[in-house]
């Protein structure tokens, strides 16, 4: 290696490229392939959806190369502010929020977006960066200053109302702690805490949310209200049996007995149309995403970038968990969306941000490592 | 440096630790979710593919088309009429009330037809039609055609509509359908009526409603979640069963002829086939079009039929009951010929009044002075009231009523029709259970002369006839003659159990006996009713009856009394050809008068109407040429100057007797219900 290779290769190293991990692009594109394949169905076999879709996935996709191709010491940088910024339009949001029944969207003008889907990025990133200056495992003092930058977000989100979204930013952030190597002892601790606080938090939640949890248990009790959503989300993945009804004879979607068919409830009809086999394919490309995703987690450069890609990765597997149980009627009807595959531009953009941020991480890892 | 590095290495470690941690906890979880989802795919796939086409799949019904009605010779009495419907879906409509306006400047709406359109509206679904105007007249068809691009949403639907052509003449038998309401679903079977509009409501069509209505088809649709049809699956179609086709026993042209009688008069008429017991005609008047009431009858057509004091919709053939008089003194004379109380030979002597022992009241003939002596031929000629009150007494009136009974009076005829009147025969268990009186000779005297608690319908007066016309079979009245399944199909003959296969006649001398006495009221020259057998083309056996009950809408001068006219209820009972007889009727005049004057000349055109004409050679009776068969102990006895007295021209005032006799027994009596409306029967009588 000569001195012009040297200069060379630290030039690049520097250049504002984006580190592309070409082995999750290609993962990516095929959960975002039959997101859209999906959506034609849901759309009723039309390409209306799949367009804006398609849309939404070129943004997601400049954000990530964006990202890809910034330097973690730059985000390291830029997390407090992030999260301060970001912190602050969750309090103009529930200001001046606006939405139908929970106030979750800020309109800008330009664009109307909800700033708690930011949070989910920022607040990994801010303990990350907090946890990046200290030495691990986490002290009782590490621990109570994490619980203040994870519980004012967690509770404003909670407040608009969207329990689901603050439960998500709270597990984001728990995955950063957990990351950060929280003995177990302690865990097990703070979740039985968290156990015997749910009697309590029960009282303070809405009735809406209450009865969303008790139809869970009995559908029935309520079947054209509260349970219609479970009941017909359940026969739709049950008559779709190990091969499904085909693309298009989803019968459950197309006569519109599915509610929410292209957004929350899109995994009915994915499950109702291509079977059992397919979602078992789907799922266990969500887990080689995940895998792949906490590998370069493991291989990042430095304390900051191996926990925030680790906390990201872990919080794309909570989406896919939480949204799968609700399809198949074992959690609660939460506005959780399947990751790159229900329609919608927020999440969307957000999901492939996050993957940009884990590209940069390990696609950085050397310059930092040194 | 080197114990950052350590530290930085041990953060590796640790992090990676925990990445594996974490991985193996998602692939457990990702596991579990892959298990839940083969839990509904596979192992609950049947379950849940039942409720999904449970959700999607809808079956329609079709209705059967209603089997048609035919008269015995095939004419068409109800019908299947191809008739339009203004609808309207609202979701198409650019504005419904708007819609609603521009109709009524085509054709008249009412605020009937809106108060229905809106009621309706909220029980459908936007896009689902809604009924804005029932049978749609030609001309409204015609206007509505040329502006229909004006009304989005308005569309003329075509259906088949119950259409009863000959109207009024047959409203009473084959009744009319109406709409299928609460009620009538409580009795059929709701799966079979699922897309059925209308159900037989009165006569034939309810009667009969399993054998007209068919059995419902349907057809498998796939709907959506909002409950529109998306697509007609067309394998899993089943056709309806269209209902049977009627054939009545009735003859449309007697029917017709037998109304046409009447005149203007009300009352009631019945003509039976004595030798198997079907229903030739069965007239009420007043009538009523049926019509009227097929597609829900409005609020003033209801109400004008229902107010109507002459209660045209009322079935006085089936179910008004009037006492029948001396139409009883056949049957009375039966039971005494039968019981061996009288030979046809016995004589009795009419002073004019007749006196129970230890009684100061008598009964009266009709004819002061009385009859003299007379045998049973006279005595049903001349109509003798003595010979029958004595006859009745040595009968006694459990006698009587039994063997009345067999007659048919006082029990249902058990027509196929339902709301038949029973009548009543009196009796002493029917008195005591009735009034806790005994019963008293008098009433047994006035029983019988067919007066007193003895009422009877014009049915039962005629089955009465026609079992004595059969030689004492006593044969089931029906309407039903045959079915058929389909318009081409075999035409199958009805059958009815037979109330009696054999005759109950002892003596069948008795029955020619009472016959040449019935013919003789026709035909004999003492005859009450000689005036309406003369110039017959064939030989008629019958008995006139005039009865008092008087009609609620007789009407009445300014003290409130009755015109006497209206007083006297006709009736006539009888059959004809008498030697083999083919039709036997029993019919009322309502405020008819007389009955050899007003009933009688109704029974003569019945039988001209329904026998063959007597210009027809070959058809004549031949019976006419010895009309009355002399007996010689009749000849003597009859009173050459009372035959030459009784000129037909003058009023016969037989039975007048009653008024004052009824008023005597008034205290004894209970009140007399003799229609189904109290207020039929007037107290002050």
């Amino acid at each position: 290696m000569n001195a012009f290779d040297i200069w060379r290769y630290r030039f690049i190293r520097l250049l504002p490229i984006p580190r592309v991990d070409w082995t999750l692009m290609f993962l990516l594109g095929l959960v975002c392939t039959t997101g859209l394949v999906t959506l034609y169905s849901a759309g009723g076999s039309s390409f209306t959806y799949v367009f804006a879709q398609s849309m939404r996935f070129a943004l997601g996709l400049a954000a990530m190369l964006l990202l890809a191709s910034t330097s973690p010491m730059t985000l390291r940088r830029w997390t407090p502010w992030v999260y301060i910024g970001c912190l602050a339009l969750l309090i103009l949001v529930a200001l001046f929020g606006e939405g139908r029944g929970a106030h979750r969207w800020l309109d800008l003008k330009f664009v109307r977006f909800q700033p708690s889907e930011i949070m989910k990025l920022a607040l990994p990133m801010m303990l990350a960066w907090y946890f990046h200056r200290r030495t691990l495992p986490p002290s009782w003092r590490d621990l109570a200053i994490c619980s203040v930058i994870l519980g004012v977000p967690a509770l404003l989100v909670a407040e608009q109302p969207d329990l689901g979204t603050a439960l998500l930013i709270a597990a984001a952030g728990a995955f950063v702690i957990f990351l950060a190597g929280l003995s177990w002892w302690r865990i097990t601790g703070i979740i039985a805490v968290c156990a015997s606080a749910v009697p309590l938090a029960w009282q303070f939640l809405h009735e809406y949310q209450k009865n969303r949890v008790r139809v869970l248990f009995d559908p029935e009790s309520d079947p054209l209200g509260n349970g219609w959503h479970i009941i017909q989300s359940k026969i739709a993945v049950g008559s779709g049996g190990l091969w499904g009804k085909g693309l298009g004879h989803g019968t459950q979607t197309q006569l519109a007995f599915l509610p929410e068919k292209h957004t929350d409830f899109i995994l009915a009809v994915f499950s109702e149309e291509f079977g059992w086999l397919r979602v078992a394919l789907l799922l266990l490309l969500y887990l080689i995403i995940i895998g792949r995703c906490l590998w370069m987690a493991a291989h990042a450069g430095d304390t900051f970038g191996r926990l925030l890609a680790g906390s990201l990765a872990m919080s794309f597997c909570v989406y896919v968990i939480v949204n799968g149980g609700m399809i198949a009627g074992v959690l609660p009807v939460v506005g959780v969306p399947l990751p790159l595959i229900s329609y919608g531009g927020t999440s969307a953009v957000s999901l492939l941000a996050s993957f940009g941020i884990l590209m940069s991480i390990y696609g950085h890892r050397q310059m930092l490592a040194r | 440096m080197s114990r950052k590095l350590k530290a930085e290495a041990d953060e590796r470690r640790l992090l990676t630790a925990r990445a594996l941690q974490a991985f193996a906890v998602i692939t457990f979880l990702m596991i579990a979710l892959a298990g839940r989802f083969a839990w509904l795919q596979i192992f609950a796939h049947d379950q849940y593919t039942a409720q999904s086409l449970d959700n999607s799949i809808r079956q329609i019904p079709i209705a059967p088309p209603r089997g048609l009605i035919f008269d015995r010779n095939g004419v068409l009495l109800a019908e299947n009429r191809l008739t339009y419907r203004l609808e309207l879906v609202p979701e198409q409509a650019k504005s419904v009330a708007a819609t609603w306006q521009g109709l009524t400047q085509i054709i008249a709406l009412d605020t009937e037809l809106q108060e229905d359109f809106e009621r309706a509206r909220t029980q459908h679904r936007k896009f689902q039609n809604v009924l804005i105007k029932p049978r749609l007249t030609e001309d409204e068809l015609a206007r509505l055609s040329v502006a229909m691009y004006r009304f989005p949403g308005v569309k003329i639907v075509p259906y088949l509509s119950r259409y009863y052509p000959l109207g009024s003449a047959t409203a009473h038998i084959v009744g009319y359908v109406g709409r299928l309401d609460e009620k009538d679903l409580a009795r059929v079977d709701p799966t079979n009526y699922a897309a059925t509009s209308h159900i037989g409501k009165v006569g034939i069509e309810s009667k009969y409603e399993t054998l007209l209505h068919g059995e419902v088809g349907f057809e498998r649709v796939e709907v959506n979640a909002a409950g529109r049809t998306v697509r007609k699956l067309a394998r899993s179609r089943k056709a309806p069963v269209p209902g049977k086709n009627i054939y009545l026993s009735i003859d449309i042209r007697l029917q017709i002829a037998a109304a046409a009688a009447f005149d203007t008069q009300t009352g009631a008429a019945v003509a039976i086939d004595p030798a198997n017991g079907e229903v030739l005609a069965m007239v009420s008047l007043p009538s009523f079009d049926p019509n009227l009431y097929v597609n829900g009858i409005s609020k003033k057509n209801y109400q004008a039929l229902i107010l109507d004091p002459a209660r045209p919709t009322f079935h006085r053939a089936l179910s008004g009951t009037y006492p029948p008089g001396s139409t009883f003194k056949p049957f009375v004379a039966m039971a005494g010929l039968e019981l061996g109380l009288r030979t046809p030979s016995d004589t009795v002597f009419s002073s004019g009044i007749f006196y129970l022992p230890n009684a100061k009241r008598g009964y009266r003939d009709w004819k002061v002075g009385g009859h003299g002596v007379i045998n049973l031929r006279e005595a049903m000629a001349q109509s003798v009231n003595t010979y029958f009150y004595r006859l009745a007494l040595d009968l006694g009136i459990e006698r009587l009523h039994d063997y009345a009974a067999q007659f048919s009076f006082g029990v249902p005829t058990g027509i196929d029709l339902n709301g038949e009147s029973a009548g009543l025969m009196p009796s002493k268990a029917w008195k005591r259970s009735v009034t806790k009186l005994p019963w008293f000779p008098g009433e047994t005297v006035i029983a019988g002369i067919g007066q007193g608690q003895v009422s009877v319908t014009s049915l039962q007066l005629a089955a009465a006839a026609a079992t004595l016309a059969a030689g004492g079979v006593r044969r089931r009245p029906h309407l039903l003659l045959a079915t058929q399944a389909q318009i081409s199909g075999p035409i199958v003959a009805a059958t009815l159990a037979p109330l009696n296969a054999s005759s109950f006649i002892k003596n069948p001398a008795n029955v020619a006996a009472v016959r040449d006495s019935m013919i003789a009221v026709l035909h004999g020259p003492t005859g009450t009713a000689r005036a309406v057998g003369n110039g017959a083309p064939f030989l008629m056996a019958g008995k006139t009856g005039t009865a008092q009950q008087i009609s609620a809408n007789a009407p009445r001068n300014a003290n409130g009394q009755v015109d006497p006219r209206f007083k006297n209820q006709a009736l006539f009972v009888g059959f004809a050809p008498a030697m083999a007889p083919t039709i036997a009727i029993g019919l009322i005049v309502e405020q008819g008068g007389s009955g050899a004057h007003v009933a009688a000349p109704v029974g003569r055109a019945i039988f001209e109407a329904f026998l063959p004409k007597a210009d027809d050679p070959a058809h004549v009776d031949p019976a006419l040429a010895d009309p009355v068969p002399a007996t010689p102990a009749l000849a003597a006895s009859i009173p050459g100057e009372s035959i030459t007295a009784q000129d037909s021209a003058e009023p016969i005032a037989e039975e007048q007797v009653i008024d004052e006799l009824e008023v005597d027994l008034a205290a004894e009596l209970p009140a007399e219900t003799t229609d189904s409306d109290p207020a039929n029967t007037d107290p002050a009588q």
